[in-house]
């Protein structure tokens, strides 16, 4: 048991961070749900694909470094120490990438995948209905055969990243009237800007369009865009949903980072008397830590052939409930300043209010682990 | 990189553990928390025979140690069967005697399990644990290490196996200097790792068997555990236990008294948040002396505090303060191990 990294793993370390150091911007781009910084963080991701440090764990070939989940965690811990910006990319990145790998086809990956990492197309997810949440499986927009391909119908929301995104991927029920509802459905990518698409912004709690309802009235699809089998896509689907609630979404990095920041802020603005406060900001150093190294814990397993299975779910209940804590924190040490809307902490603080609710809501989440990690029986939700 | 304990680490978790499973411990502890030590003084021969205490004593002095990864893997197996009596102290003890006389005279007992040893470390913890049962009692004041002559009237605590005392001050000096301060605040540190594990064991088995009791425990027609409102709970007490657990393994590899401190108060807090849902599950039942879970949950309890209060641990994980006498010479601005670089 140890906690070494190599000399080539060090090494890699200081190549990131040098690089990091000469480009990350000096001060913080706009925020990313607005028109003016999504623009920004998109020329942040061609320039980081430049120096192929988009998708460094992914294959030379599509412009990543093959390095292992050893080096992604590294450069996650640099990325988000050096206050780089956040990544515009990551639904095409996290979610739709690693579906391609699994599932799709190699002209797919080809044709998709380079415009995804240079940031020139960016994706959002269309997951939810407006009647399908937590019980994804009772959606009802429609893929209908056609000429050549697909006609999509039908009505998807709480689509993060929509409102100023090129394309969208998601699952679509292509046969009606399955014996189950997770049968007959495909997945599908499709253009937000395709005749027959209306996105209409909707503002998160701040205000700010950082999601979409999507209406589709007979969008046509080419067969090329969907992935795996037809009627195979919640299989296809849920290899995703793994990943998102996996190591990839979330990197310790990040919380690392927002712990260093805290700490920062309650040695500039911490009252010494008010131990409960800084209780609570231990708590946040102890969490990013534990963080840390719960995941390097999974990494070794995975490194070992293990898949990273149903305890994901856990990961996912611990940092969403973390971020929110963390974010707390920091408001009540800023006191009165703490309602001042436009500030790192307060974007950060509604931001952090979503993870519990999405990449499955905390309450599947604690259902899984509860099923499937103490095996304890199912029952009505 | 490999932050997993190896297949000889785990073939030694699992020989200890059905070791303590066929111990029958519930009985032991329960003739332990009544004043009759013998029944424990047997197990713990058994404990010892079977490497542990070795670990903490270094080879010179008959043991194989100091190994404080495995030491943790043995703890959290102790805590998992709520074993009695001053087993962390005993490695505290390990700690202390630097001098080579006082080692050479003390520690081969130590490892081979033929003492049983407790410590008073200067501090707001003045009670000592099992001062009745141990054979060597020493305490630490000023820079001077003492073997007490004896000890005080038993306090019960809320855990019936944990029975404090009061050492006598005074008695035998077996060293002096500024390396027994060093030594006493080395000792705590280890003290307090060793409080972790066992704390961690003591919360696995609440959750292991509070487990077991929903699976078949029937209301309404259909086990309590498929009710979603009970599964949350057990979801994440299973969380909290196992974001303690590499936060615990991390401060054994390091032994930098905030990595300690931050195991400490998340193995501590995890395991006391599972007592109280272990206890609610079990409802009425749960809630009786004579049913064995009350000794898992009262220890759960006690051992939040023994060696370190989650606020004098947070402290330290803050500020570099809180050690023996309020400063460890402090890291300011947070002492924990893998922190994200700072500009």
């Amino acid at each position: 048991m140890d906690l070494a990294f190599t000399p080539d793993e060090d090494a890699f370390r200081s190549e990131a961070r040098a690089w990091l150091d000469s480009h990350v911007p000096a001060t913080a781009l706009p925020s990313l749900e607005t028109e003016e910084g999504f623009a920004a963080h998109r020329a942040w991701e061609a320039e980081l694909a430049a120096d192929r440090w988009s998708v460094v764990s992914w294959p030379t070939a599509y412009g990543g470094r093959d390095a292992g989940i050893l080096k992604w965690l590294i450069f996650e811990e640099e990325y988000y120490a050096a206050g780089a910006p956040g990544r515009v990319s990551q639904n095409g990145i996290n979610l739709l990438a690693p579906t391609l790998f699994d599932h799709g086809t190699e002209e797919q990956r080809a044709r998709i995948l380079p415009s995804m990492t240079s940031g020139e197309v960016v994706w959002a997810q269309a997951w939810s209905e407006p009647e399908a949440g937590s019980d994804l499986a009772s959606l009802r927009s429609r893929a209908a055969r056609t000429d050549g391909g697909w006609r999509l119908s039908g009505q998807k929301t709480w689509s993060s990243r929509a409102a100023f995104a090129d394309r969208a991927f998601g699952l679509f029920r292509s046969e009606p009237d399955t014996p189950k509802p997770h049968q007959g459905l495909t997945y599908v990518m499709f253009d937000l800007r395709a005749p027959g698409v209306t996105v209409r912004p909707i503002g998160r709690l701040d205000g700010k369009p950082a999601f979409a309802e999507l209406f589709l009235d007979e969008v046509f699809v080419p067969d090329e865009d969907v992935i795996g089998g037809v009627g195979e896509g919640w299989r296809v689907a849920m290899a995703t949903a793994g990943n998102e609630r996996g190591l990839t979404l979330r990197s310790p990095g990040r919380f690392l980072a927002s712990a260093a920041r805290l700490l920062d802020l309650w040695r500039t603005h911490g009252d010494p008397s008010d131990t409960a406060l800084r209780d609570r900001v231990a708590d946040a150093l102890i969490g990013a830590r534990a963080y840390q190294l719960f995941t390097y814990a999974g990494a070794s397993r995975f490194l070992e052939g293990e898949r990273i299975g149903p305890e994901s779910s856990m990961n996912k209940v611990f940092w969403s409930e973390y971020d929110i804590a963390l974010h707390e924190t920091a408001l009540d040490l800023l006191g009165a300043e703490g309602e001042l809307a436009g500030t790192d902490w307060c974007e950060g603080y509604v931001f952090s209010l979503a993870g519990p609710i999405y990449a499955g809501t905390n309450e599947i989440q604690r259902d899984i682990i509860a099923e499937r990690l103490l095996g304890l029986p199912k029952g009505r939700r | 990189m490999r932050f997993l304990l190896d297949d000889e680490q785990r073939a030694f978790a699992r020989s200890l553990n059905a070791l303590l499973t066929a111990a029958d411990t519930p009985s032991v502890i329960r003739s332990w928390a009544a004043g009759d030590h013998s029944p424990g003084r047997a197990l713990w021969s058994r404990i010892a025979d079977a490497g542990v205490f070795a670990l903490a004593v270094p080879e010179a002095y008959d043991g194989v140690g100091p190994l404080p990864v495995e030491l943790t893997v043995a703890f959290v197996e102790l805590g998992r069967h709520a074993v009695p009596g001053p087993l962390v102290e005993t490695v505290a003890a390990a700690s202390l005697l630097t001098d080579p006389g006082p080692a050479k005279r003390l520690l081969p007992g130590l490892a081979s399990g033929e003492t049983i040893a407790t410590v008073a470390l200067p501090g707001p913890d003045e009670r000592a644990l099992d001062g009745d049962a141990a054979t060597v009692r020493l305490t630490v004041g000023g820079d001077a290490l003492r073997l007490a002559p004896g000890h005080g009237p038993v306090c019960a605590s809320i855990d019936p196996a944990r029975r404090l005392t009061a050492l006598d001050r005074g008695g035998e000096l077996l060293a002096s200097g500024p390396h027994v301060v060093a030594a006493a605040e080395e000792a705590l540190t280890r003290a307090r790792l060793a409080t972790a594990a066992q704390a961690l064991g003591t919360g696995l088995a609440l959750l292991d068997k509070t487990v077991a009791y929903v699976r078949q425990r029937a209301q309404f027609g259909v086990p309590i555990g498929s009710f979603q409102a009970v599964k949350h709970q057990l979801a994440d007490a299973k969380k909290a236990l196992e974001f303690a657990r590499p936060l615990l393994f991390g401060a054994a590899l390091s032994l930098r008294p905030a990595d300690v401190a931050a195991a400490k108060v998340a193995a501590c807090e995890a395991a006391y948040a599972t007592a109280r849902t272990a206890l609610q599950l079990h409802g009425a039942i749960g809630y009786t002396a004579e049913y064995d879970l009350s000794l898992w949950l009262t220890k759960a309890r006690a051992l939040r505090t023994a060696w370190g209060t989650p606020h004098v641990c947070r402290a330290l994980v803050l500020c570099g303060t809180g050690g023996l006498g309020g400063g460890l010479g402090g890291e300011p601005g947070g002492g924990l191990s893998g922190g994200a670089r700072r500009s």
